[in-house]
């Protein structure tokens, strides 16, 4: 079955004809080609789809992209405005705060909600606010560093 | 994903009979975090999934100091935990909401899932049974009020009917002197199913300093989450001692009937429900 | 060349902690893992999987999978060129022959494992791909499952393989067994020793298959254009990857152009091609391009695990703390195919000490189990535990400070090594003194249930082929162009490396990773030696380029090559600056000498290993009511030899360190006869940022022997000692001795609470 959704993503109205059965992660990389989004396990155990639905973290591998319908979506692309580096991506930068680089996209989605809500967080704050993102490269030292400079800069 | 159609009806009259109607397996959706996982590992194969989040009853958040809490069944964790009165008065239920997977579940499963879901396991259930939850239950013949002590049959299996809808779960006020704790045992500390999980909640006479309630209720250690109602009975009418506390606690691992698997052995879930019950009722002494 | 630690320019751009020169693709979302390459009129791919561990396929029938509308082409392992002998071996860090590493990607007679392949589908879209694996009929017969290398190891154990005979350097036996192979080492006489000692522990120790946990499934896309297969794959190694898959498919090399697309974590699990031949295979079967992107499930059921161990250690001391004499035996589990890294166990072992008599066993026993493929130090961590634990009791019974154990035994120049050649120079005293002076070994820890742990760790540092040509741009800019893949730095390390050494800003070199058709050949990036062996490669290909510069100077300038000299983008000649030319008008002139632009190739040669040696500090908190265990502080001292970017190698060293610590506490395959029950990230349980505290590092440096800067291979050795510093930790906090890993809190629970009747 095929449905009719329009949503905003990074901004934009997007009209789309999907599957009701595929997800919001399919939609966003396949259809609308926005592959900073990613899969790590499909089951909502790794956070590396994090992407930011109404204001509110969530993982795009467990909602349905028809369940998007009339619903604002911002992805890792809309992050950065005009060409400028969020404060949280440079902070990831000059960090050092990632290795592959797999991760990142969701952590960053994690951590940019987080701050939005909790301006200057304590450590264990942000350990408990990106502990739905695994990280398999940097033992999340300098990604807890990262989001704590993001934090003093904004 | 296999394909499966799809519908999210405004009302829920409309829900009710696009339900009556269906032919094959309809699945509510709800957060979907945990039915979207079911569906990708092929546990189950619905041929319709029902948005219920379009209807206004299942949006409900409300609290009333004489009627009580009343959660619709859409209704996020996330947005549990942060509705002010919620950490006021049934702080354990808060606590729980703020466990159930990692911030990104939380922020989409819904209460309502979780209770209709009926995992052993499910961490707002325990605060739900000790708070005495009823669910709000719509079907073709109008809504019906199950106990959700009654509720749970087994893993998995409710007391929905196929052509039924859960629409809110209600909680009483809380006692007055009360005050409640949900602990939950994982190897890591988040993103992990629940080992064992155990709910308390006690109210207290001041005058005398003895129970006058005692709820006791425990998850993944039984097919359903259950209460342990002998535990309860040792606390209500006495003190809450060192003595008493330790003595429900070995009350409430005779109470479940754990399985082993690849979470734990039977015989550490058991070690694992004493101490959590000591925990959480030392931790829910009213302050 | 040798190493002098200086590095042969002004090392204004290396030891600083440049940022990463991807680092901006990667923030933003722009860069292009495997599973992100689009392909016009791809279609997708999905395996049928074994659910049995052991099993003969009688039949397989795909005739009705074929009927469904959208299926383009099926395979199974007969798709595959008829191969009758081993042929080539392949390396990496594991070696694999190409029938063995055939038969991991679909199995041909019998299945060896939960998960193995049997058959694939390319559809036209995923959905229907998963369907059509619903209506494909395979007959089994089930066969006894071989759990564990002690049920392989059994007189009577059913085999797994009628052709595997135990290779050992004596003779072959006559009759096969589950055991493939048999390793001794060692030297002295170890029962005299032991006679010597006055303090004797042994012990035995267990540990189970674990995952390198890449956050990236497996994932490619094979396209064939007439011939010519281009396949976009996420791998440590593409000419590596691009042997293998010639060698499978019987397609010469050069019609295989393999192309690297960024990789999200390897950790030593990407270097088999397990998924490049299905997509190859399928592709040209279907005439279309195929992408196959493995699910997280078949991540962990059928690619290449990292190998548990059963180990037995015994070790005797003098009273002066001496160790006289040192035996272990190590029974490693391969999986379904021989190869289980007991050379790299062998070595790492005993490696931080001095031993008068020693003796290692190690064995190769085949299980119905994914044949495991390298993790990080393939071996080290597990053999490592029972060693580490043990010199932890010996210390102890001695009346001695673990530290002061560790600096009596501490390997040296000169001392030899496990493998019997003497160590060249490196730094464990060096890394000893760093821990002795540290403020977490002087910091009290106070508190009910808590203990400090310290654990070493050593790697030999692996030598492979590195190579680099350098381009000058007609601008005087830089390109570095290699074909080692880029784990976590390598670009990064490689703009430090030439910018240092042809003395312009870094902004001013780029370096690129290349596919297999343009690119510079080199081996697996892997084993703890990429920027080893590449800054040597750098250093000749720089060297190149200077001279040819160097030339084109002397002719512009009409002068002898030999009386020019360079520094700071200038050459001008020997004792009279005014006669100049600066690097970027060289570069310029370049274009109309004739030849070109300049370009200057090199490669790494033939280097000696360049040895790591690593100290962890392990604070914990056991909570004796449940036994979950906590950490509360973890540092860890690596002698790195050069740090080429500080940055980088503090967050290798995190990493590897928080690898290790979940190997320590909660990561394990759980099978139940030969079923994998937790193939997900949900119950296979890696660490999350809320389970741990700051990760601290102490760099060391102690520079090696060879190549330009003396930098070691830093990847490897922080994965060796946490499960022993924990283990320690664990051991003064509440007393008990766990030899089991993981140290799950249901372990510890029952080691505090055993009543004789449970674990």
């Amino acid at each position: 079955m095929k449905v009719p959704v329009r949503f905003s993503v990074n901004g934009d109205d997007r009209d789309l004809y999907i599957g009701a059965h595929k997800t919001l992660m399919e939609v966003l990389r396949d259809d609308l080609e926005l592959t900073g989004t990613k899969e790590g396990c499909g089951n909502g155990n790794c956070g590396a789809c994090t992407i930011n639905l109404d204001g509110k973290a969530v993982n795009a591998c467990l909602i349905l992209g028809v369940e998007a319908d009339g619903h604002e979506v911002q992805t890792i692309e809309g992050v950065s405005e005009d060409g400028t580096l969020h404060p949280l991506q440079q902070a990831f930068i000059e960090e050092s705060a990632l290795q592959c680089g797999f991760c990142t996209p969701g952590f960053i989605m994690s951590a940019k909600v987080f701050l939005e809500q909790n301006p200057s967080p304590s450590e264990q704050e942000i350990r408990t606010a990106i502990a739905g993102n695994l990280c398999r490269c940097t033992g999340y030292d300098k990604i807890v560093r990262a989001i704590q400079a993001a934090a003093k800069l904004a | 994903m296999q394909p499966f159609d799809y519908a999210a009806p405004p009302t829920l009259e409309e829900a009710l009979q696009i339900l009556s109607q269906a032919s094959g397996l309809v699945r509510p959706i709800a957060g979907g975090t945990d039915l979207i996982a079911q569906i990708k590992e092929r546990r189950i194969a619905p041929s319709l999934v029902l948005n219920v989040k379009e209807i206004a009853e299942a949006n409900v958040l409300d609290y009333d100091p004489g009627q009580g809490l009343r959660i619709g069944a859409a209704v996020s964790c996330s947005d549990v935990a942060s509705y002010a009165p919620v950490a006021a008065h049934y702080p354990s239920l808060a606590q729980a909401c703020l466990l159930v997977g990692s911030t990104q579940i939380q922020n989409r499963g819904s209460v309502g899932g979780n209770v209709c879901n009926a995992a052993p396991s499910a961490d707002t259930v325990p605060p739900l049974l000790t708070y005495d939850a009823v669910a709000v239950i719509a079907g073709p013949g109008g809504s019906r009020r199950v106990p959700l002590e009654d509720f749970f049959q087994g893993p998995g299996k409710t007391a929905l009917q196929p052509q039924e809808l859960l629409i809110e779960v209600l909680l009483p006020p809380p006692l007055p002197n009360s005050n409640s704790r949900y602990l939950r045992f994982i190897p890591r500390e988040e993103m992990d199913i629940a080992v064992a999980g155990v709910g308390s909640m006690v109210a207290v006479d001041p005058q005398t300093n003895t129970c006058t309630r005692a709820r006791i209720a425990l998850a993944s250690v039984a097919p359903t989450p259950i209460r342990a109602k002998e535990a309860e009975r040792r606390l209500e009418g006495s003190p809450l001692t060192e003595e008493a506390i330790r003595e429900a606690g070995e009350l409430a691992a005779s109470a479940c009937s754990p399985i082993s698997d690849i979470r734990g052995s039977a015989a550490y879930r058991k070690e694992l429900v004493k101490v959590l019950t000591r925990r959480t009722l030392s931790q829910s002494l009213p302050r | 060349m040798t190493g002098n630690g200086q590095g042969n320019g002004r090392n204004d751009s290396v030891g600083t902690s440049y940022v990463k020169v991807d680092a901006w693709e990667r923030v933003t979302g722009r860069a292009e893992y495997a599973a992100d390459v689009r392909t016009p009129n791809a279609l997708h791919a999905k395996v049928l999987r074994s659910p049995h561990p052991h099993a003969i396929i009688k039949s397989i029938d795909v005739s009705r999978a074929e009927q469904l509308s959208g299926v383009k082409a099926i395979i199974t392992s007969k798709d595959f060129p008829s191969m009758d002998e081993l042929k080539d071996s392949f390396g990496g860090e594991l070696m694999v022959n190409a029938r063995d590493l055939r038969r991991m990607v679909l199995a041909d007679d019998k299945v060896l494992f939960d998960g193995h392949g049997v058959a694939a589908v390319a559809a036209t879209s995923l959905e229907i791909a998963e369907a059509a694996l619903d209506l494909i009929t395979v007959e089994y017969e089930i066969l006894p499952v071989i759990n564990s290398t002690a049920d392989a190891l059994k007189p009577d154990a059913p085999l797994l393989h009628p052709d595997v005979y135990t290779k050992t350097l004596k003779e072959t036996p006559d009759k096969p067994s589950n055991l493939a192979s048999y390793v001794e080492s060692g030297w002295g006489d170890v029962d005299k020793g032991f006679a010597e000692a006055a303090v004797i522990v042994e012990r035995s120790f267990d540990s189970m298959m674990v995952h390198q946990g890449y956050l990236e499934p497996q994932a490619c896309t094979a396209r064939w254009d007439n011939e010519v297969c281009t396949v976009w794959t996420s791998t440590q190694g593409t000419f590596n990857g691009q042997r293998m898959v010639s060698t499978l498919l019987q397609v010469p090399l050069h019609q295989v152009n393999f192309v690297p697309t960024e990789i999200g974590g390897g950790f030593g699990g990407k270097i088999y091609t397990l998924v490049e031949p299905i997509a190859m295979l399928l592709a040209r079967k279907a005439g279309r391009p195929v992408k196959f992107v493995m699910d997280r499930s078949e991540v962990f059921r059928a690619t290449g695990p990292g190998s548990p161990q059963q180990s037995t250690v015994k070790v005797g001391a003098r009273k002066d703390g001496t160790i006289v004499a040192a035996q272990g035996s190590l029974v490693m589990d391969a999986g379904a195919f021989p190869g289980a890294p007991v050379a790299g166990a062998s070595m790492v072992t005993f490696g931080p000490y001095k031993m008068e008599h020693f003796k290692l066993e190690a064995y190769d026993v085949v299980t119905n189990k994914p044949r495991v493929q390298a993790y990080r130090a393939p071996g080290g961590t597990p053999a490592a535990f029972g060693v580490e634990v043990v010199m932890d009791e010996i210390a102890e019974k001695l009346g001695m400070d673990p530290l002061e154990f560790r600096k009596i035994n501490a390997v040296s120049e000169g001392d030899p090594s496990t493998n019997g050649r003497p160590l060249p120079k490196v730094g464990l005293k060096e890394v000893l003194g760093q821990v002795e002076g540290s403020p977490h070994w002087n910091a009290p820890l106070e508190g009910e249930n808590r203990g400090r742990g310290l654990a070493l760790g050593f790697w030999n540092g692996a030598v492979a082929m590195s190579s680099a040509t350098i381009n000058v741009n007609v601008d005087g800019t830089v390109e570095v162009v290699s074909g080692h893949v880029d784990l976590t730095g390598t670009r990064t390390t490689m703009t430090q490396m030439a910018a240092d050494m042809l003395q312009l800003p870094p902004e001013r070199v780029s370096a690129r990773v290349t596919d297999t058709a343009s690119g510079t050949y080199t081996d697996v990036t892997g084993g703890s030696r990429t920027v080893y062996t590449q800054s040597q490669a750098i250093y000749n290909a720089c060297e190149s380029v200077l001279n040819e510069m160097k030339a084109l100077a002397a002719d512009q300038l009409k002068l002898n090559e030999d009386d020019i000299e360079y520094a700071d983008g200038a050459f001008s000649a020997k004792g009279n600056p005014e006669t100049t030319l600066s690097w970027d008008e060289l570069a310029g002139r370049s274009r109309t000498r004739g030849n070109g632009p300049i370009s200057g190739y090199g490669t790494s040669g033939r280097l000696k290993g360049a040895p790591a040696f690593a100290a962890h500090l392990a604070d914990v908190e056991v909570d004796p009511d449940t036994g979950k265990v906590k950490i509360l502080r973890y540092t860890c001292f690596q002698d790195v030899g050069k740090a080429i970017n500080p940055a980088m190698v503090e967050g290798q060293i995190q990493g590897g360190a928080v690898q290790g610590l979940g190997w320590a506490l909660s990561e394990y395959y759980h099978y139940e006869d030969g079923k994998l029950r937790n193939p997900t990230l949900l119950d296979y349980r890696m660490l999350t940022a809320l389970d741990l505290p700051m990760i601290d590092t102490e760099i060391v440096e102690v520079p090696a022997d060879d190549s330009p800067y003396g930098a070691r291979g830093v990847g490897e050795v922080p994965i060796i000692p946490p499960a022993a510093a924990v283990e320690s930790a664990i051991y003064r906090a509440v007393g008990v001795r766990m030899t089991q890993l993981p140290m799950t809190p249901e372990r510890v629970f029952w080691a505090l609470h055993d009543d004789g009747s449970e674990q």
